[in-house]
């Protein structure tokens, strides 16, 4: 349990010196190292990944790297900016991208992702166009497409190790930057290709290929048993329909599990770096815990910690409990409302920006190897070039201030 | 009067990092009313509301919580909570309609249950779903359960709400025929009813807004029932509009400001009084785009309630005092 205490840069973990810390993360070395080959930014939902993926992308591109960005869910405006609103699965050029500090600018596409696409794709590039049409149509692929939880996920790495192999190729990309979808929980991303695979292992399945693939002699009684009772449960068609998906997509089998596994360690090798963005909130440093200690459970390369939207901290030294005892002597007397509506707000500040560090300090002093930057809110919503830079020069700043 | 007395179903859900919890949790304690029995349930397998309440990790099973926030005259009803997860779900189902034996047996050693509850296309959402449902409209089966006058879902969010109880769509497609086809007709049924609200939560900002509005398209689209907005984390509103003009024009007295200050007691520095103009101006300027923001959601043309943004986070006295709020603006 941390202790509570107000000298926040006194708080030192037993475990953990302050000198063992990481310190800042360096924005700009990670994206000017040639070797970084590929960021993947990875989070719990509404902590500002897209934005976060765009401004980085932008960024490395204004110093000179060829970027793709594949961003997942962008709001509405900050995509038209971008020129990316159709949802097409192919990158686009982003304009207006300019050179920082007299250097030549690389270039920037954007695309946004569209899972039933990709794995339509990916269907058709591992079947006959016969099988591939079969598959598509039925209602099974149809939903495992579209709603299996992780298919985003899983889609998200797909598209990744796609257009990493044909960057390889032809040289276009030297870096591609990933926004991960928001998972249900850290484990989604990391296990989607597992899951997937591992379905298609899976006993079940296996039964319900076995029939078609020849002797009855497989057909068990035990299985008879589930089918008759499933039957009863389900309808004979919704076992027809399970039965063909299954039969049918055993023919982008080894393709599926091959590419999962490629794209695996693809993540693991040392050109990717992970970024971990959060809120500065319980609930989403709790899930960065998570995936941070994820991450190096499987020995996937971890560069930093993110933390958006954090609250500006005041200049000056008056403390909360001061500026709102003011603010009361203020009122008491009947005059000075604005006084003290500002005091008051002073106030809110303060404890806002001291509950901020204590929790950023107790993910420092549980995970002290984390390098971070810590990013402050801007008043406004991001949708545009301007809004992207001003967010990178914020990340790169971060490093310089400590 | 509340505005949803005839809502049995109350589901919560919205953009992620908007506090979706935070609202089922006050929201369930709002309803609870003298002599209400409430059940909050989770589906999302976070034990959100143990970690809320401050209390275990809740099984698969009823659990009285707390007690609701009292009334007038300091009545107060029961909330429980209920932890739903999806292979649970359909072990009870099974053995609450098939009787599990030889076959149940079977059933999970060929990794039936394990391919339903984690594979097979909506089949999760429904066992989730299902549950709810037999919360809402026990079941004669389910002997000695408690009969509940309102049942909380904190629900996934906004982006998978519609598929999440739309399981007519997604589970009456593939069963076209047999009791799971009759069964999801039945949820559909109480889930599209004004026995059912989906209240969506949001933030006064630009995406969360617009993941509302679509939200409810997507709702309205698959004919269920819209409930409220509610607004979360508003930011205080005691400065006047003129003041807040001037903050952000920068045009605030910077004299009249220090002597007040000094008038107050507190020594009074340059950068405290930068900080000041700097926080009032920032402070003004989110405070011009949670107003754009608030005439969007104005338009919505539902019922609309808000909740202040806690500086101090969400413990257990700030969901009883957000119960209150509800209830005062009339959702409960």
């Amino acid at each position: 349990m941390a202790r509570r205490t107000t000298e926040h840069q006194t708080r030192v973990g037993p475990t953990s010196p302050s000198g063992r810390r990481a310190g800042p993360l360096d924005v700009d070395a990670m994206l000017a190292d040639r070797r970084t080959g590929i960021i993947v930014c990875c989070g719990s939902g509404g902590v500002g990944k897209t934005t976060t993926s765009a401004a980085l992308a932008l960024r490395a591109a204004e110093q000179g790297r060829n970027v793709v960005v594949l961003t997942i869910d962008p709001a509405r405006r900050l995509a038209q900016s971008m020129g990316i609103e159709a949802l097409d699965n192919t990158p686009r050029p982003v304009t207006g991208v300019v050179p920082s500090s007299g250097g030549e600018a690389g270039r920037l596409d954007a695309m946004m992702l569209d899972m039933k696409r990709t794995f339509d794709e990916v269907v058709e590039s591992q079947a006959s166009p016969e099988k591939a049409q079969q598959i598509l149509a039925n209602p099974f692929y149809i939903a495992l497409s579209s709603s299996f939880a992780g298919t985003q996920e899983y889609m998200a790495m797909e598209k990744l190790g796609q257009i990493h192999r044909d960057a390889k190729k032809t040289g276009t990309y030297d870096l591609i930057v990933v926004d991960t979808p928001p998972s249900r929980s850290a484990l989604d991303f990391l296990d989607a290709p597992e899951r997937l695979s591992s379905f298609l292992d899976g006993r079940f399945v296996r039964l319900m290929m076995a029939p078609a693939r020849g002797p009855a002699k497989l057909m068990t009684a035990g299985f008879s048993l589930i089918t008759n009772s499933l039957t009863k449960i389900l309808g004979a068609q919704f076992l027809k329909d399970l039965q063909t998906f299954v039969t049918a997509l055993d023919t982008v089998f080894g393709g599926f599990r091959q590419r999962a596994q490629q794209t695996y360690s693809l993540l693991q090798a040392d050109g990717t770096a992970f970024l971990v963005v959060a809120a500065p909130e319980p609930d989403a440093l709790r899930e960065a815990a998570y995936f941070v200690e994820r991450l190096s459970e499987d020995g996937m390369p971890l560069a930093g910690l993110i933390v958006n939207r954090a609250s500006p901290a005041p200049e000056s030294k008056l403390a909360a409990e001061e500026a709102l005892a003011g603010a009361r002597r203020l009122q008491g007397d009947g005059s000075g409302s604005v006084a003290a509506a500002l005091l008051r707000l002073h106030a809110d500040q303060v404890r806002l920006v001291e509950r901020e560090r204590e929790l950023r300090d107790r993910f420092a002093t549980a995970h002290p190897q984390v390098p971070t930057a810590v990013v402050p809110a801007l008043p406004g919503d991001v949708h545009d070039l301007d809004g992207l830079r001003q967010i990178g020069d914020l990340l790169a700043d971060s490093a310089s201030a400590g | 009067m509340s505005d949803w007395s005839k809502v049995q179903l109350h589901v919560v859900t919205g953009k992620g990092g908007t506090g979706k919890s935070t609202v089922a949790s006050a929201l369930a304690l709002a309803l609870a009313h003298k002599g209400k029995n409430v059940l909050l349930c989770e589906v999302e397998g976070r034990q959100g509301i143990a970690r809320m309440f401050d209390v275990d990790p809740l099984p698969y099973g009823e659990r009285r919580l707390t007690t609701g926030l009292p009334d007038a005259d300091g009545g107060r009803g029961v909330v429980y909570a209920l932890h739903i997860d999806a292979e649970s779900a359909l072990l009870e189902y099974l053995s609450m309609y098939y009787r599990l034996g030889r076959a149940g047996r079977a059933l999970d050693r060929f990794g039936v249950i394990e391919f339903a509850t984690t594979i097979a296309p909506g089949v999760r959402d429904v066992l989730l779903s299902g549950k709810v449902y037999e919360a809402v409209q026990r079941n004669s089966r389910n002997k000695g359960a408690i009969d509940y006058d309102a049942v909380v879902l904190d629900a996934p969010p906004t982006g998978r709400i519609a598929q999440f109880i739309n399981v007519g769509g997604e589970v009456g497609g593939l069963a076209k025929v047999g009791p799971i086809k009759t069964q999801s007709d039945t949820m559909m049924k109480l889930f599209q009813s004004p026995q059912t609200a989906v209240h969506l939560v949001t933030l006064l900002e630009e995406m969360p807004v617009q993941e509302t509005i679509d939200g409810i398209a997507e709702l309205k689209k698959d004919r269920l029932p819209v409930g409220g907005v509610v607004v979360n984390m508003v930011r205080p509103r005691d400065l006047t509009a003129d003041a807040l003009a001037a903050a952000r024009a920068g045009t605030l007295d910077r004299g009249a400001i220090e002597a007040e200050v000094k008038a107050a007691g507190i020594e009074v520095t340059p950068t405290l009084v930068d900080d000041l103009l700097l926080e009032a101006r920032e402070h003004a300027e989110r405070r011009a785009l949670e107003d754009e923001q608030r005439e969007v959601v104005r338009g919505l043309g539902v019922p609309t309630y808000e909740l202040p943004r806690m500086t101090g986070g969400v413990d257990l006295g700030a969901l009883y005092e957000f119960a209150g709020l509800l209830r005062e603006q009339g959702m409960a």
